[in-house]
């Protein structure tokens, strides 16, 4: 029995491999970039407002910081109760030409004792986790130098 | 400039884990704020309540709450949310009552009692909510954010560890003087080396509790407190209730992501340094003028980041000015001297008003032990999710 790959969100990001992007609106009026995507109004004070238009964002970035979490997370987060708890390694990244900093967790076996901040990273397609009917997908971050 | 409010009482419930309702420690709060004031509950005109966010109706209607548990009179009645800052919010309201002459005497109440843990959102789908995103996305907890900022201190200023650990021994000790902390018991650097690492690079020790507490202030008009034999009272003169500036580029919580700084060009200094530049405008004093500020130390190295946010110094160099013993009790200007959030824990709407109620105790010279000396000029900082944020500075 195969699962349905579902989005953790709906769109937020898109492709595979290679192609894998993060999705954002660009506002048409002002150029401001809005990750999670803005569908409803330019946020800019000093813009008018124009049509935001979904905008693929750049696939490597470098470290802002980073950080895990070595305490099980609450609900909605999902994990399996019977399985002792491994952290995942959370990333800020800044995207250069985007100038905005995205979070996101590190790809699997990525531990914060591989990470510095300014390391060169980029975006690949992960699993959040599976249940019985879907494997919810999401993005992670994975140092380029790193083939974890 | 705005006008002065002034600060006729102060009281607190201790705070703890004592399994009761959060209406109860708020009353107890209340109560001994009124008897601080010598102000009978029947004389105030108006009450304002931080709310307590559970579920069913009566935390999120705090004012009416507590009017009816100290017993209907008739006030005029507010309630205000916003998350760490409903404090800070619930006090401008009450001091903007004040100032336009809607009310004379003015009740702050802010109380909870809060759950075990992680703080969490409330249940249900809802993928339109950036606090269940972050959680539902990433298990981003409160802690991971202080620990980005910790991580990203070290890289950029040269933070160490150590260095967050003498904030939690600086901060434990203080407490270990203040009667109405919940942690009493001094700390030690191995102490905090040796507890559990709860985000990287900060530890158990680096971190807050979740705890129950409550505490209230009486405010009044100055010509009231004249009226009311009382001359030369605590007067708060600075509120900032500010909201950050577009684009705001350091990733905060509960958000994903900064906005971009792509189309705009950031303001110079971030949201949390605004937040006092707008109190400082506001009081007509600067950080210079300071006896004593009292910070959200909700992680070690969010003290420091306050540091410089206040201006106690130049970016970079909080770390330095904890070292040289700048901000204990006896420097030039202590930080935390009530034993911080790390003494007390986070009770979330009670905060904002204890930090008030420690103002106030030092001002007046009746701080006991750790009593700054000659205290004229106090300061508070806070930051609740979603851009809130406020700073309270009151004058002797
Ligand atoms: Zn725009």
């Amino acid at each position: 029995m195969s699962r349905t790959r579902t989005p953790v969100v709906d769109g937020w990001f898109t492709g595979d491999g290679e192609d894998f992007r993060l999705l954002g609106t660009r506002c048409s009026a002002c150029g401001s970039v809005f990750f999670p995507r803005e569908d409803a109004f330019c946020r800019n004070p000093g813009c008018r407002g124009g049509e935001l238009a979904e905008v693929p964002l750049s696939r490597h970035g470098r470290v802002w910081s980073y950080t895990d979490s070595q305490y099980r997370p609450p609900s909605p987060y999902v994990t399996d109760r019977e399985l002792p708890w491994t952290p995942h390694a959370l990333i800020a990244v800044e995207l250069e030409s985007e100038r905005i900093v995205v979070l996101g967790q590190a790809v699997p076996g990525i531990t914060v004792a591989d990470l510095t901040v300014g390391m060169e990273v980029e975006v690949v397609p992960g699993v959040l986790h599976e249940d019985a009917d879907t494997t919810w997908t999401t993005w992670h971050w994975r140092p380029t130098e790193v083939t974890a | 400039m705005t006008g002065e409010v002034a600060v006729l009482g102060a009281g607190m419930h201790p705070w703890g884990k004592w399994g009761r309702g959060f209406v109860e420690y708020g009353v107890v709060a209340a109560r001994a704020a009124l008897a601080d004031a010598g102000v009978e509950w029947r004389e105030v005109g108006s009450i304002v309540g931080a709310d307590t966010v559970r579920g069913g109706y009566p935390g999120y209607v705090a004012g009416a709450t507590f009017a009816k548990a100290l017993g209907w009179q008739g006030a005029r009645v507010a309630s205000v949310y916003a998350a760490c800052a409903s404090g800070a919010q619930a006090l401008d309201t009450a001091r903007a009552q004040i100032l336009s002459g809607l009310a004379d005497v003015v009740l702050v109440v802010g109380a909870d009692a809060a759950p075990k843990g992680f703080f969490r959102p409330a249940g249900g789908d809802r993928p339109d909510d950036p606090d269940w995103l972050r959680f539902r996305v990433l298990g981003a907890t409160n802690p991971t954010y202080f620990g980005l900022y910790a991580r990203r201190r070290m890289a950029v200023h040269g933070d160490t560890v150590d260095d967050f650990a003498q904030v939690k021994v600086k901060n434990a000790a203080l407490g270990a003087l203040n009667p109405n902390a919940r942690y009493r018991k001094r700390v030690t650097a191995e102490e905090v080396a040796a507890s559990a690492v709860v985000a990287d690079p900060l530890r158990l020790l680096d971190i807050c509790a979740t705890s129950d507490g409550g505490a209230a202030v009486v405010l009044s008009s100055m010509e009231f407190a004249r009226r009311h034999g009382a001359a030369d009272p605590v007067r708060i003169r600075a509120v900032s209730t500010v909201t950050p500036r577009y684009p705001n580029t350091v990733l905060d919580l509960p958000d994903i992501a900064t906005d971009s700084a792509v189309a705009v060009e950031p303001a110079a200094g971030t949201f949390r340094a605004s937040i006092a530049r707008a109190a400082y405008e506001e009081a007509g004093i600067g950080p210079e003028d300071l006896s004593l500020a009292e910070v959200y130390d909700l992680s070690t190295a969010l003290e420091l980041q306050w540091y410089e946010d206040l201006g106690l110094c130049e970016e970079g160099e909080a770390a330095k000015l904890l070292r040289e013993g700048v901000t204990a009790l006896g420097g030039r200007i202590p930080v935390n001297v009530s034993g911080g959030l790390a003494s007390f824990g986070e009770a979330v709407p009670a905060q904002a008003i204890a930090q008030v109620c420690e103002l106030t105790w030092q001002l007046r010279g009746s701080a006991g032990d750790r009593q700054v000396a000659g205290a004229r000029v106090g300061i508070t900082a806070n930051q609740g999710l979603f851009g809130h944020g406020s700073s309270v500075i009151a004058v002797r």
